[in-house]
């Protein structure tokens, strides 16, 4: 797959590039902290109780905001046709920009999201479970959300087309990992959630790919 | 290498639309065919059919190798390069980046980069970002990316709309010896080619519509 190299690298220069990157993830999650205790009050402990599950969700959003143009771009200025015509098949070519994007927004917010949970007040233990499951869950997300993207290439209405598509793929991993987070710091079980949602971050990675390049190959029709 | 180009019984439909059918055209190494027709008349579907983008409604399309057929996917991922209306040409990147990543994506290496670079003209323009490049040399640098790939077959959508009369004759120059290193060439124009082609005409003259 030596064509998959070169593409994921220049993808992971693109996405970095247009807004991705450690700083974004740093001032999306500055925006949640600060905005947070304003709209739910200041009250101590009620915004450690939810610290874990708004890190969570925070993740979910940035990923539908950022996924929504990640083939469309490619669409309209030609770049899928060429991509269409490399060593490697479109699905590998959706992997790498799933990848890409994952690498260079999803993970710099899975890494911020234990500071903004901490900042909220929320306990230091759970921290470690907390990254571990925004890793899982932002792969299954830019997965997810790609698939979205793929499926609304070409529609005038590609954003309100992806957040309707994408919004019931997003709540299992959301309810898993949010069970996980609230079981582990109320010492209940909680490794069941955690593995629902890593088997469903694994089965988005190997059947999304199929459905986006299905997707563009259509819009490319 | 890619040698012949079998297009049989084509019909391709847009919709409840047909553009054209019964289209045969064979291409062989060193040939250079041009479509000719009206605005519209499915020139660039054939194109994008011929690249595997598009399915046609009828008809086959075949590739023939030296050594025997070649899968149409192996064709389409070795054998062929399309260059269409627009540029596939990332505006926040350098001309460079953009053309280093369409040559090793297609199968050239950075020396083939370079040397198609020095050959279109464009090594001054290298380091800068391809947003800021007029529309002709956003043609050259893709044309570039065309030289710079070992592809034997060209798809090309009105190459020569952008350029000026100096470039066209230069273009001319590298398609001229492209053919003569058994290489092939399939475009859409309304001017005609500065090499010998033979041309196809597009289109259902009033029927079908």
């Amino acid at each position: 797959m030596k064509g998959f190299g070169i593409l994921l690298r220049r993808e992971l220069a693109l996405a970095w590039g247009k807004g991705g990157g450690p700083l974004l993830a740093l001032t999306f999650y500055a925006c949640v902290v600060v905005l947070l205790p304003m709209a739910s009050g200041r009250a101590p402990e009620r915004l450690a109780a939810i610290a874990p599950g708004i890190a969570w969700l925070a993740l979910a959003l940035a990923a539908l905001l950022s996924l929504e143009r990640l083939f469309e771009r490619d669409y309209e200025d030609g770049t899928l046709d060429l991509l269409a015509l490399g060593p490697a098949p479109l699905e590998a070519v959706a992997v790498a920009k799933c990848l890409a994007q994952w690498l260079a927004t999803g993970a710099p917010l899975a890494l911020a999201a234990p500071v903004a949970a901490l900042m909220l007040g929320a306990d230091l233990r759970v921290m470690p479970l907390l990254v571990l499951c925004a890793l899982a869950g932002g792969l299954a997300f830019a997965f997810l959300g790609g698939l979205g993207a793929a499926l609304a290439l070409g529609s005038k209405r590609g954003g309100l087309l992806v957040a309707v598509i994408v919004l019931p793929l997003f709540a299992p991993p959301v309810i898993f990992g949010a069970g996980a987070l609230d079981g582990y710091s109320a010492g209940l079980p909680w490794t069941g959630g955690l593995l629902l949602l890593l088997a469903y971050c694994v089965g988005a990675i190997a059947l999304s790919p199929l459905a986006m390049g299905a997707a563009c190959r259509n819009a490319l029709d | 290498m890619l040698r012949v180009v079998l297009i049989k019984e084509l019909a391709i439909t847009r919709g409840e639309r047909t553009l054209f059918s019964r289209l045969d055209l064979t291409l062989r190494a060193g040939e250079a065919a041009v479509l000719t027709g009206r605005n519209g008349a499915g020139k660039t579907s054939l194109l994008r059919a011929v690249a595997g983008l598009l399915r046609p409604a009828e008809g086959t399309i075949a590739f023939e190798s030296e050594t025997g057929p070649i899968e149409a996917d192996t064709a389409r991922a070795e054998h062929l390069h399309l260059l269409g209306h627009q540029d596939g040409l990332k505006s926040s990147r350098t001309a460079w980046e953009e053309l280093r990543f369409q040559t090793l994506w297609t199968g050239g290496t950075e020396d083939n980069a370079r040397a198609a670079a020095k050959r279109f003209d464009l090594n001054r323009l290298l380091d800068l970002e391809v947003r800021r490049l007029s529309a002709g040399q956003r043609r050259r640098l893709a044309l570039a990316r065309l030289a710079a790939s070992p592809r034997a077959l060209w798809l090309l959508d009105e190459p020569m709309a952008p350029l000026d009369a100096g470039q066209r004759a230069a273009f001319g120059q590298v398609m001229a010896e492209h053919l003569a290193g058994g290489g092939m060439i399939l475009a859409s124009v309304h001017d005609p080619l500065p090499i010998p082609t033979r041309s196809v005409p597009i289109g259902m003259e009033g029927a079908g519509r």
